[in-house]
C-alpha cells in the first residue's frame, strides 16, 4: 500500500486492482476513460485490457470472461450504456460466475455528454444492483465491495459515478502490487448460459425474489449511513452528500441519509431511518430515484411523513446540485438561511464568451471548408457525429446541421434523402466512431440503394476523449502493434462503389473530389486523412506578408484560432500556427507566407 | 488549518500543474487535501478551473461559493467570472496580460483586462496584480509562469503552505533541466507576495 493522490476515476481503478480484476475492457467517454488508462498503465501483464471498438462489444467480452469466473470490470460512460444495454438485459437474466461490475458514468449538467440520463433507473430497469459512491475514497473501497455482491448473488452489478466523482482527487491508500485473482475457467452447462425464454421465465422470478434478499442486504451495508439526529431528514447520494455535508457544517437538528445502494432500495434501513421523522428533503441530481422510492415506502406501510423533493418544488428538475444549491433547499426546508455571503458583484464586467473550438491546424477545418467550398449553391445536409468535429457547427464554418447519438449521422443522411431526393446528403464521422457504430450504416445505405456521401475524417486517433487507439491505428490499449483495419479496404467490401482518399490540407484536391462524389448517384465515400495536430509535432509556421489587403477572408471563412486582428491588421499568433497552410489557400491575394 | 484555493485561466496556461503541486504539497504537510479540475472538451481553448480544499471536515471537491480563500487568476477575465467563490476578505493574485478568446477576431469586442483588473481592485480586500509578460521576460520563457504565480500565492500566506514541500513538489515534478529555473521562477514569485503581505 503506498498513499497516492488520485482522480476518481483512479480510484476506481485501484480499487479494481485491490479486489484482483483479471479482465477489463471499456469503450471512452468522458467523464469515465481514465479507468481503462490507469488500469493499463499499473498492469505488469497478468490482466487483460483492451479499449472494446464500443460499449456493446465491451460488456460482451466482460461477459465471457465472468462466465469463466474471472473478475471483470466494464466501463463507460452512460449513453454509451445504451450501446451495450442489449447484452446487460439478458445479462441480468442469465446471471455470472466471476464477480462483474459494470461503471457506468453519469454527467449531470450534462457536462459533456447528450443526455442526462441516469444509471439507477437503469439498475432498476435490468433487475441488478447499483453502487453509488459520494467520493474517490468511498469509490476505491465500495467498488471493492460490488465485486463481493457480484460473486455473492451471481449477477453483473453497475457502479454509477457522477462526473464530480470521477474527476475529483482524494487520498487513496492504493495497492502496490497487481495480483489477480485465481479463476475456475469456463464450465459447460447449456441450461445456465443459454437464454431460451423457459430459462428466462425461470430465473425472472428467482431474481425478483433475490432482489428483495439485496434490498435486506444493503440495509446492512456499510456505506448506507445515518448522521445526526431530529425530525428533519435530508436524504442524499453520490456527490449530492459532500455537498449537503458542507452546506450543513456542524448544525444540528436534521439527520442526514445517505443512499449508496439504490436498487435493491434497502427499505429496511431506510423504515428505520425514518422513525421519528416528521419530513424529509431529497437533495438528488437527475432523477428523482431515491423520492420515488420514498413515496412508495412511505404509501406502502402508510407513513406520515412528508416526502419533498423534485415533485414538490424543492429540488432542481436538471443540471447539478453544487453547496450553494444545497443550502439554498435545505434552507428552505429548515427554515433559515445557511448560505454564506461573498462579494457583491453587481456591474460585474461580461467575461469573455470563450466556447470550445476546433484547434489551429486541425485537420477537420479543412474537410469541412472544402464541402462548403464544393456545395456552394447547392442544397446539401450536413449531419455530424460524436467526437471533437461536432465543433465544426460553430462559426463562420456552420458545418454540421444534426447531431445525435454515435453513428447516428451515416443512417440520418439516408433519411434526409428519402425525404428530399433533391439534396446531397453529407454525413461527417470520425475514425473511432467509424469503427464503434458507423459500419451498419454504410451497409444500410448501400443496401437500400441510397444516395449519400459519407465523409470520414480520419485523424488517427480517438481525440476528443484522449487520444485513445482504435482498430485503425494499429495498436491495442497495451501497445501491442496489431493489424491495421484499413477504411477504405472496409468500404470498398462492403460495396461502396466511390471511395476516395484525400489530404484535407489540400484545399484543391479536396474541393474536386467532393464535387466528383456529388456529381454521382448512389453510396459514395471521401476519407479525409490527416493526422490529429495535437499527435504531431508542427514543422513550420504562416505569417502575414505585405501583400495583405486586409479582406478579412481567412477569418471570416475557415475560423482559425491562430489567425487574429492585431492593431486592427490581420496577424499570425505564432504560439498557435501550427502551418497546417489552409489559410494560404483560401487567401486570394496569396499573403501569407511560410516561416 | 482549512483553506480553499481556486486556480483559473485559460486551457493551456499551467493551471493543472500548479494545482497539482498545491495538493502534493498539502499531503507532504500531513494535511487532508480534495481538489477538482476541468477536463474534457472545455479544455479546448475554453474556461479552465481548479478547486482545491486543504483541511479536515471538507467533503465537497468544489469550493462553495463565497467561501475561497484566495483565487489565483491567470487570466483577468477569467478572475472576475470566478470572483463568485472568493469570500469577503479574500485574496486575488492575478495575470494582468489578457487571452482574447478565438471567436474576437470574428466579432471585436475590445476585450483587454484592463476594465477587469480595475473591477477586482475595486471589489476585493486585496489584489496582486503580476505582469506576465515581465516576470516572463526576467525568467526567458513563458512556461514557468504557473509555478511564479503559485509563489506569489504561497507568498501572501493565503494558501496555508509552507514553502520547502511546495519546492520539493516543484523539483519533484518537473524535468530535472526545468527545476532550477523552476525554483527561480517561484521564488520570483515568493518574494512578490511576501512583499505585499507586509503593506
Amino acid at each position: 500500500m503506498s498513499r497516492k493522490y488520485l482522480m476518481g476515476n483512479s480510484a476506481m481503478a485501484y480499487g479494481a486492482i485491490a479486489a484482483g480484476v483479471n479482465v477489463a475492457s471499456g469503450y471512452p467517454g468522458t467523464p469515465s476513460s481514465e479507468i481503462i488508462e490507469t488500469l493499463a498503465k499499473a498492469n505488469p501483464g497478468t490482466m487483460h485490457i483492451e479499449w472494446s471498438v464500443n460499449e456493446k462489444a465491451a460488456m460482451e467480452v466482460g461477459a465471457g470472461a465472468a462466465y469463466s469466473g474471472a473478475r471483470t470490470l466494464v466501463t463507460m460512460k452512460q449513453v454509451g450504456l445504451n450501446v451495450a444495454a442489449d447484452p446487460l438485459m439478458s445479462l441480468a437474466y442469465v446471471g455470472v460466475k466471476g464477480g462483474m461490475v459494470v461503471v457506468s458514468a453519469d454527467d449531470p449538467g450534462p457536462i459533456s455528454s447528450q443526455t442526462e440520463q441516469d444509471t439507477r433507473r437503469f439498475g432498476e430497469f435490468a433487475r441488478i444492483p447499483v453502487f453509488d459512491p459520494s467520493s474517490p475514497e468511498e469509490a476505491f473501497h465500495m467498488i471493492q465491495d460490488a465485486y463481493e455482491y457480484s460473486e455473492k448473488y451471481g449477477t453483473p452489478v453497475l457502479f454509477r459515478p457522477t462526473t464530480r466523482v470521477n474527476h475529483a482527487y482524494g487520498q487513496i491508500d492504493a495497492p502496490d502490487q497487481v495480483q489477480p485473482v485465481e479463476y475456475e475457467g469456463f464450465i459447460k452447462d447449456s441450461g445456465k448460459w443459454v437464454i431460451f425464454p423457459r430459462l428466462s421465465n425461470r430465473n425472472h422470478a428467482l431474481i425478483e425474489k433475490r432482489n428483495i434478499e439485496i434490498g435486506r442486504d444493503f440495509s446492512e451495508y456499510r456505506y448506507n449511513t445515518v448522521e445526526g439526529r431530529g425530525t428533519l431528514a435530508v436524504f442524499t447520494n453520490g456527490i449530492s452528500y459532500g455537498y449537503v455535508k458542507d452546506a450543513l457544517g456542524d448544525r444540528e437538528g436534521v439527520k442526514i441519509c445517505k443512499i449508496a445502494t439504490p436498487y435493491p432500495f434497502p427499505e429496511d434501513f431506510v423504515l428505520k431511518a425514518l422513525e421519528g421523522v416528521e419530513q424529509v428533503l431529497c437533495v438528488e441530481e437527475l432523477s428523482p430515484f431515491i423520492e420515488e422510492h420514498l413515496l412508495q415506502i412511505a404509501g406502502k406501510y402508510r407513513l406520515t411523513t412528508l416526502i419533498r423533493g423534485k415533485y414538490t418544488g424543492d429540488g432542481i428538475l436538471s443540471g447539478e446540485y453544487n453547496v450553494n444549491l444545497a443550502a439554498e433547499y435545505i434552507g428552505k426546508f429548515m427554515g433559515t438561511s445557511l448560505e454564506s455571503k461573498g462579494i457583491d458583484l453587481e456591474d460585474s464586467p461580461e467575461s469573455p464568451v470563450r466556447p470550445p473550438v476546433l484547434c489551429a491546424g486541425c485537420p477537420h477545418r479543412g474537410s469541412f471548408y472544402a464541402v462548403k467550398e464544393a456545395m456552394k449553391g447547392r442544397k446539401a445536409y450536413f449531419c455530424g457525429d460524436i467526437g471533437c468535429y461536432t465543433l465544426g457547427n460553430a462559426m463562420p464554418l456552420d458545418m454540421v446541421d444534426t447531431c445525435l447519438c454515435m453513428g447516428a449521422g451515416i443512417t440520418m443522411a439516408q433519411g434526409f434523402h428519402w425525404t428530399d431526393e433533391d439534396a446531397v446528403c453529407f454525413a461527417f464521422v470520425g475514425d473511432s466512431t467509424f469503427f464503434a457504430s458507423g459500419m451498419t450504416g454504410v451497409a444500410n445505405a448501400v443496401y437500400n440503394n441510397a444516395d449519400m456521401i459519407l465523409c470520414v475524417l480520419d485523424n488517427s486517433t480517438t481525440a476528443m476523449t484522449g487520444h485513445q487507439p482504435h482498430p485503425g491505428t494499429g495498436v491495442t490499449m497495451m501497445g501491442e502493434f496489431v493489424e491495421k483495419m484499413s477504411i477504405p479496404a472496409i468500404l470498398n467490401a462492403m460495396g461502396v462503389k466511390k471511395v476516395v482518399t484525400v489530404d484535407p490540407l489540400n484545399f484543391k484536391e479536396s474541393v474536386e473530389a467532393v464535387k466528383d462524389c456529388a456529381s454521382e448517384k448512389g453510396v459514395k465515400a471521401i476519407i479525409f486523412k490527416s493526422p490529429c495536430i495535437a499527435l504531431s509535432k508542427p514543422v513550420k509556421r504562416m505569417t502575414v506578408g505585405k501583400d495583405c489587403i486586409q479582406c478579412r477572408k481567412c477569418i471570416r471563412e475557415i475560423g482559425c484560432p491562430a489567425i487574429v486582428m492585431k492593431e486592427g491588421k490581420v496577424a499570425v499568433d505564432e504560439a498557435l500556427c501550427t502551418g497546417c497552410g489552409l489559410c494560404s489557400q483560401i487567401c486570394p491575394v496569396n499573403a501569407f507566407e511560410t516561416m | 488549518m482549512k483553506k480553499n484555493i481556486l486556480l483559473c485561466g485559460v486551457g493551456g496556461q499551467g493551471t493543472v500543474l500548479a494545482s497539482k503541486l498545491i495538493a502534493s504539497a498539502a499531503m507532504a504537510m500531513n494535511q487532508p487535501v480534495r481538489s477538482a479540475e476541468t477536463i474534457g472538451m472545455a479544455q479546448r481553448g475554453g474556461s479552465v478551473t481548479s478547486h482545491v480544499r486543504i483541511g479536515e471536515d471538507i467533503f465537497s471537491p468544489l469550493i462553495p461559493e463565497g467561501t475561497a480563500d484566495i483565487i489565483m487568476a491567470f487570466e483577468p477575465g477569467e478572475a472576475v467570472r470566478n470572483l463568485k467563490y472568493l469570500k469577503k476578505e479574500g485574496v486575488v493574485v492575478v495575470n494582468s496580460i489578457p487571452v482574447k478568446p478565438v471567436t474576437e477576431s470574428l466579432k471585436d469586442t475590445g476585450y483587454d483586462g484592463k476594465k477587469e483588473i480595475e473591477y477586482l481592485e475595486k471589489k476585493c480586500r486585496k489584489v496582486i496584480v503580476v505582469d506576465a509578460m515581465d516576470m516572463c521576460r526576467e525568467l526567458g520563457s513563458a512556461k514557468f509562469f504557473n509555478v511564479a504565480i503559485l509563489g506569489v500565492a504561497v507568498g501572501t500566506g493565503e494558501t496555508g503552505l509552507e514553502i520547502e514541500p511546495v519546492e520539493k513538489e516543484i523539483r519533484d515534478r518537473v524535468p530535472e533541466r526545468f527545476a532550477d529555473v523552476n525554483i527561480d521562477a517561484f521564488r520570483k514569485g515568493l518574494k512578490l507576495g511576501q512583499r505585499s503581505s507586509k503593506r
